[in-house]
């Protein structure tokens, strides 16, 4: 049985371009670049061309590349940043939003614990959040706004660089997790105008475990990991020298290919929507136009996400879904609660998120894998059947 | 593997799915908002379960809890299928996640609610403690 992976928005398989990269720091240059003899030098030579390689695809400069350990560190940090900064002025307002990466919602939290009060805007039907809705949100004492590029679930992709003029002209600093979006949609710092970013080398092609966040000049990220003077002493910890090498050389051939790939998923994402929604009482969630060329997320009404995805893996797909039941929590996704999905609607809902080595005949197959697997579910659903005999009301119509 | 063997094979071929028309007993419990519903449908003779149907909107091991909770109850006096435990249906199922226990407890509650409404329906006397909910979910409320 064949395997469709169409769940990179969890994570990617690894390029061969990052595996060649990574594997000289594994084998033979396995030295510390802390280290002065050659061996440890070597290191630190490949950290040096590295950095300037993720520098170069985000078209910031070398001293404003911090590598960390992946996208939750890199949000955790450049939330902390700011937040001792706001501290220090005496500014303890936060404006993010409620479809955010638990990354960010879950740092927020703590800040909140901390004496911060916490603005969450809310988002259209769509998952957008407009640059009028922060203007309005920020005060006197705003410090920050953290709003993502793209949406993990839906793929939305937000309007960052008029949300970043904004807290420009206020004078608030603008952070943005581009975990979803790097490599996958163009990102320039100096474009977007952003004054933190961050991102993660396993959605990209890189390997786990490693990732990078973008402080432009001027701004000195806090530490959350105390100890050496690794990162212009901001991130302490003998670099992760295989996993640094292997983002770079995945990051530059995602972002060299991106026109080409974005272009090639985007035809597969529109045909899935397609085929998808003939399926009766379904619904695409996310914005339709301003959306990640791979992503595509709908709710099937009366069924069950978990159910889903077991019987979609029984025949080779790996896909996700926002139930409860994946969640792990008795809540479905928040994005999909935040998008105004009502709660027995979230539960059904599968997310399909593609990359440059899935096919036009696999999005055939997933198109008629998941009809059937709808059609079987809803016919043992008690609330298929309240649906269509008129004693429950469709949600969806 | 989430699933034991057992439970996957009863969620990939689940044991007595559809309806029975003019049933003796329906049980209904759980919240699409939960996202889990599960109905059993009864067909008594004589106290005897002589068929039981099912069906379930829910994950895997909701499906898998009813199919095996309706095998388990087939065949057997309604008596008997009121001391369906929860546990039982877990051990039959060679385990659960911890975070999916609710689950066989929906069945449990399921077969309760059926043998109940069949009470009744036929007049028949019982112990109201007998159907206690037991299952406390706070978000159902």
């Amino acid at each position: 049985m064949k395997t469709i992976y169409v769940d990179n928005a969890a994570t990617t398989k690894m390029s061969k371009a990052a595996i060649s990269a990574m594997m000289p720091y594994l084998e033979e240059n396995y030295g510390n670049p802390s280290s002065l003899h050659t061996v440890g030098q070597l290191a630190q030579e490949a950290l040096v061309k590295a950095r300037m390689e993720v520098a170069g695809c985000l078209g910031a400069d070398v001293k404003e590349i911090y590598f960390t350990s992946g996208g939750s560190e890199s949000d955790n940090q450049a939330l902390l940043t700011a937040a001792e900064l706001g501290e220090r002025k005496g500014k303890k307002h936060i404006i993010s939003q409620k479809t955010e990466h638990h990354a960010i919602l879950h740092a927020l939290n703590k800040l909140e614990k901390r004496g911060f009060e916490i603005t969450l805007l809310d988002v259209d039907g769509d998952g957008l959040v407009t640059a009028e809705q922060v203007k309005n949100a920020i005060r006197e004492d705003t410090v920050m706004v953290t709003i993502m590029t793209a949406n993990n679930e839906i793929g939305t992709i937000m309007p960052i660089k008029e949300i970043a003029a904004v807290c420009k002209e206020k004078g608030v600093l603008f952070h943005t997790d581009a975990v979803q979006a790097v490599g996958h949609i163009p990102v320039d710092v100096k474009e977007l105008g952003c004054d933190m970013l961050s991102l993660s080398a396993h959605k990209f092609h890189g390997p786990k475990g490693v990732g990078a966040l973008y402080v432009r000049k001027g701004l000195f990220p806090s530490t959350l990991i105390e100890g050496g003077a690794q990162e212009r002493g901001r991130r302490a910890g003998t670099e992760n020298i295989a996993g640094i090498c292997a983002m770079a050389a995945a990051m530059k051939e995602a972002v060299e290919k991106l026109p080409e790939n974005a272009e090639k998923l985007a035809k597969m994402r529109d045909r899935l929507i397609e085929g998808l929604g003939e399926i009766s009482h379904s619904v695409l969630n996310g914005s339709r136009t301003q959306r990640l060329p791979g992503n595509v997320n709908m709710c099937f009404e009366g069924i069950e996400g978990e159910s889903i995805l077991l019987l979609l893996d029984a025949k080779g797909i790996c896909a996700s879904s926002g139930s409860a039941c994946t969640s792990g929590s008795l809540d479905p996704s928040h994005v999909l609660l935040a998008i105004g999905r009502p709660h027995e609607v979230a539960h059904g809902s599968l997310r399909l998120s593609l990359c440059e080595e899935n096919t036009p005949e696999d999005m055939e197959f997933i198109i008629k894998s998941v009809k059937e697997v709808v059609d079987y579910l809803r016919k043992m659903s008690p609330v298929w059947q309240d649906l269509q005999e008129g004693k429950r009301k469709y949600v969806i119509q | 593997m989430l699933y034991s063997e057992k439970v996957m094979d009863h969620f990939t071929n689940p044991r007595n799915v559809g309806t029975i028309e003019n049933a003796d007993g329906v049980g209904e419990v759980g919240n699409a908002k939960c996202g889990d519903i599960m109905k059993i449908f009864l067909k008594i003779d004589d106290g005897i379960i002589t068929d039981v149907k099912f069906s379930t909107f829910g994950c895997g091991s909701a499906i898998a809890s009813s199919s095996m909770a309706t095998e388990m109850i087939k065949g057997k006096p309604v008596s008997q299928a009121l001391e369906l435990t929860n546990k039982a249906v877990v051990e039959a199922l060679d385990g659960l996640p911890a975070h999916k226990l609710h689950c066989s407890v929906l069945a449990e509650e399921a077969v309760k609610a059926a043998v109940k409404d069949y009470y009744d329906k036929n007049g028949i006397e019982y112990d109201p403690e007998q159907f206690a909910q037991t299952h406390d979910c706070e978000h159902c409320g």
